[in-house]
């Protein structure tokens, strides 16, 4: 993974830079010894790893202000983090950078239940919220699979998902507002306790823009009423085919799950090896349909998502019976990421999203793939909203196969973007699948991207060397090129 | 007067924004102009007009996904989608009647640029939430894209969010992807009888907490209106709870068809019954406020009229004509913002007509602006004060 070149001035002024930091928080808050920066060195794309100039924990919005403005004045760049979950290596620290941890803006800062929202701090876990507000009834309702540990703050730079995305949304949509800084240091407030916004919806741009506009001081989120009942259904088929076409008749049926997930055969096998969830090991595709709402509800719909399923050939059809059941069905399938780690010294997880209908085509390509690369790959996805999550197995100790691994990675994504879909659809671009941004977006897009870039962080100094191939300089993407041959378009239908 | 300048396709489109920019030319981008009066008055060299590309480029159902160009009018789509009992969940107003035209012309395309929403928008969002991805064309005649097709998508900025509510000032769109969800089989209202504003609010907050997913909470006059949406059973068993949450009050039933025609009311704004020439605000605040702001309005204008949506957090509200709209007075102490949404061109000229940004918001958004159309070819000023 090739990242920017270190800027020797920079390194050469480091001395400089931690005294500047050390003025600005007291105490322990700059660490800039090696072995206490090691914890800081990679997120959860842990196979790059690189230690940062220096890392800052600031406790106060006026300490981020100052130093994002010393940063913007010496053109020191920074990489803010939140909690360091990233799977697209989005919070990897920069060798010349600063490391700006958010982690000790852990607070709740007020809970509203007339407005249904919650103003945290970004430190605050996503699972925090939820714990705070559960006692009254309501949660928030994204839940990436790492939300015991994952921050909000993250939540946003990333704009995560889960499993109950389709029915609930994804972060973008259960905000409400921001408070940031800026890179010149400046304090902005998005939005509030109010819908929608009166000029530019920056909290929406905000939103999933990866750490490179703004660090983030507070969020305002949305929260829901807890559904009154939860149940969830076992699907076993005995093809793909007919689990795909299951998840396409329950859509077309009008009926929108909280949640619709599937697992391919070795997932099956691994997952219920890992946790005993009681799955069926003869099925070559697994769903779990979770369905929520009114009890009344609820019954209903389970009484015609098993028919939907039987008409389509299923084999294996289980409701779960109470609480305690629906957790086990889940089980498995939260834990396929760990129970394929069982089985294999290292797997590279992606995240591409394709057309629900083109499922099964994408898992055949998928498996020629497999063989052409002699890896083998378990696929488990969110298959509501067609977000795969193929894991490639490999051995990292094995240099041939950790490039295999990434050729293989890196086809599955051409793949998805040639049948209509994305490069990620939830865990962002980060350094992972930047050098592929150029197979889904043409350099005029990339340009336009970066010039809004530009509108916040001219110098290019905010989480470098993630998400854009190349960075162009500001300077050179402001330029408006003027044909002075002029045209005047005759063949356009004038009044 | 200024000339039109109508494309018939995206190459077309392209060529006209090129041609602008070398000639120096300003464009008034419209779709049916439809929402012409809407914003600040604007001086064009050019009208724009997006009509001639239109017509439905896909429609997936099952995929929940509907891709069309961006003149195509809002009713095409809406029947489209009607056909297999899906439609767009943030329920675009048709503002036209409000604003003195026919019913029925816009477009799909400049409800996104507004990002209107209708009753719907408490619990399936606005506009902005439904806009999955578009092609379009910046202010350097350069023909890019943002997001995609797919419900699940975070691949680069999601540029979408900014063009939902532009008014057409960042970029001339040529298709736009949108997201569709299944058409509730039933509808269900429950009126709550004799209630003022402020037990109103804390009515609609209550209802919108509970477990029954509320999908619409206005008040209108005395009477509060709860719907409920979905698969009979579970309306049925919704409506009894929401009943109970409310046991003293009086109470009616609106079924089905009352209660579409009553919703597609307060969305178009209709229960306001604002004058001829009366100013019509568009105010967003959070709900639990809803009934403070517009008694601190009528405190000092006795003949505004007003009526809640989305639980209180929007505000319609409608002016005796002015000068000034009373947009001081509107705007006093409000946490949220406030759009004059109808007033005779020299009032809009002369006031905000959307909410004023603080300093370092309104230069950020003039640098976001910029980056897409730094010789300000669209609608200029059009969100002037933004």
């Amino acid at each position: 993974m090739q990242m920017p070149p270190l800027d020797p001035d920079i390194l050469a002024r480091r001395g400089e830079i931690v005294a500047a930091l050390k003025a600005i928080v007291p105490g322990e808050g700059v660490i800039d010894d090696i072995d206490s920066m090691r914890p800081f060195e990679c997120d959860a794309l842990s196979a790059y790893r690189q230690l940062p100039l220096v890392v800052v924990l600031p406790e106060t919005v006026d300490q981020v202000s100052a130093i994002l403005r010393y940063c913007q004045d010496h053109k020191v760049k920074v990489v803010p983090r939140g909690a360091g979950t990233s799977l697209s290596g989005g919070s990897m620290p920069v060798g010349d950078a600063i490391l700006l941890g958010m982690a000790k803006f852990n607070r709740i800062l007020e809970v509203d239940y007339a407005n249904r929202c919650a103003r945290v701090q970004p430190g605050v876990t996503n699972l925090g919220v939820t714990n705070a507000v559960e006692s009254e009834g309501f949660y928030y309702a994204p839940d990436p699979s790492s939300q015991i540990a994952c921050s909000i703050g993250g939540n946003v730079a990333e704009n995560s998902g889960g499993v109950h995305c389709l029915k609930y949304g994804l972060t973008t949509n259960n905000l409400l507002g921001l408070e940031l800084v800026l890179m010149n240091g400046e304090v902005v407030r998005l939005g509030g306790r109010h819908l929608d916004s009166g000029g530019y919806d920056l909290l929406g741009l905000m939103t999933g823009s990866e750490g490179l506009l703004g660090v983030v001081t507070e969020v305002t989120v949305r929260l829901l009423r807890k559904p009154s009942t939860a149940r969830a259904v076992l699907l076993g088929f005995p093809t793909e085919a007919g689990a795909a076409d299951c998840v396409a008749a329950v859509i077309a049926s009008g009926i929108i799950p909280g949640g619709m997930e599937m697992m391919d055969k070795d997932a099956i096998q691994c997952a219920e090896n890992f946790v005993g969830a009681g799955y069926p090991l003869d099925a070559e595709g697994l769903l779990i349909v979770e369905l929520d709402g009114p009890a009344v509800e609820v019954d209903y719909l389970v009484a015609r998502v098993e028919e939907i399923a039987k008409g389509r050939g299923a084999t294996t059809c289980r409701v779960s019976r109470d609480e305690q059941e629906r957790v086990l069905f889940w089980a498995g399938r939260k834990a396929a990421f760990p129970a394929v780690g069982q089985i294999t010294p290292d797997y590279m997880c992606l995240d591409g999203s394709v057309p629900r209908g083109r499922l099964v085509e994408v898992l055949g390509e998928i498996r020629r793939m497999s063989r052409k690369h002699g890896l083998r790959v378990v696929n488990v996805f969110h298959a509501g909203d067609g977000n795969l999550h193929p894991l490639i197995l490999f051995d990292a100790n094995d240099p041939d196969e950790l490039h295999r691994a990434e050729q293989f990675g890196a086809d599955i994504l051409r793949l998805c973007v040639r049948v209509g879909g994305v490069l990620t659809g939830e865990h962002g671009v980060g350094i992972e699948k930047r050098d592929l941004m150029n197979v889904q977006f043409t350099d005029t897009d990339l340009d336009q991207q970066m010039r809004v870039k530009c509108a916040f962080d001219p110098d290019h100094l905010l989480n470098p060397g993630k998400v854009f191939p190349q960075l162009r300089r500001c300077a050179e993407l402001g330029r408006v090129v003027v044909h002075h041959n002029k045209i005047p378009f005759p063949d356009i239908p004038r009044f | 007067m200024a000339g039109t300048i109508k494309p018939r396709d995206a190459r077309e489109l392209r060529q006209a924004v090129e041609w602008a920019l070398n000639e120096g030319v300003t464009l008034d981008v419209r779709g049916s102009g439809s929402k012409l009066d809407i914003g600040k008055p604007m001086r064009c060299d050019q009208v724009l007009d997006l009509s001639g590309v239109s017509g439905i480029v896909d429609y997936a159902p099952e995929e929940l996904v509907v891709t069309l160009r961006a003149g195509t009018p809002l009713r095409e789509v809406e029947a489209l989608l009607a056909q297999r009992k899906q439609m767009l969940a943030f329920e675009p107003p048709d503002l036209g009647p409000l604003l003195g035209r026919a019913p029925g012309e816009g477009t799909l395309v400049g409800t996104i640029m507004g990002n209107f929403a209708g009753p719907r928008r408490l619990s399936a969002g606005a506009a902005r939430d439904h806009l999955l991805g578009f092609s379009g064309v910046n202010g350097r005649g350069e023909a890019f894209k943002s997001g995609g097709r797919v419900m699940k998508n975070v691949t680069g900025y999601d540029l979408s969010k900014l063009l939902a509510g532009s008014w057409g000032t960042l970029a001339v769109l040529d298709e736009v992807s949108v997201k569709v969800l299944p058409a509730p089989d039933q509808t269900r209202t429950l009126l709550l009888l004799g209630v003022d504003d402020a037990v109103a609010v804390k009515a609609m907050c209550a209802a919108m907490g509970s477990p029954y997913e509320v999908s619409g909470a206005a008040h209108v006059g005395d009477r509060t209106a709860l719907r409920v949406e979905g698969f009979a059973p579970s309306v049925e068993a919704r409506v009894k709870g929401l009943r109970d949450l409310f046991p003293d009050a009086k109470m009616e039933e609106l079924g089905t068809l009352e209660s579409r025609a009553f919703w597609r009311e307060v969305r178009d704004a209709v229960p306001l019954g604002a004058d001829a020439d009366d100013a019509v605000w568009r105010i967003s605040s959070a709900p639990s406020d809803g009934a403070a702001v517009v008694a601190r309005i009528k405190a000092a204008q006795p003949f505004a009229k007003a009526f809640y949506d989305w639980s209180g957090g929007l505000i319609w509200l409608a002016l005796p004509a002015r000068d000034d709209a009373d947009h001081q007075v509107v705007r006093a102490g409000l946490l949220g913002h406030a759009t004059l949404i109808r007033a005779p061109e020299k009032v809009r000229a002369a006031v905000p007509v959307f909410q004023p940004l603080p300093p370092a918001l309104a230069a950020l958004s003039a640098r976001v602006k910029d980056s897409f159309d730094p010789k300000g070819l669209f609608n200029p000023g059009r969100m002037a004060g933004v």
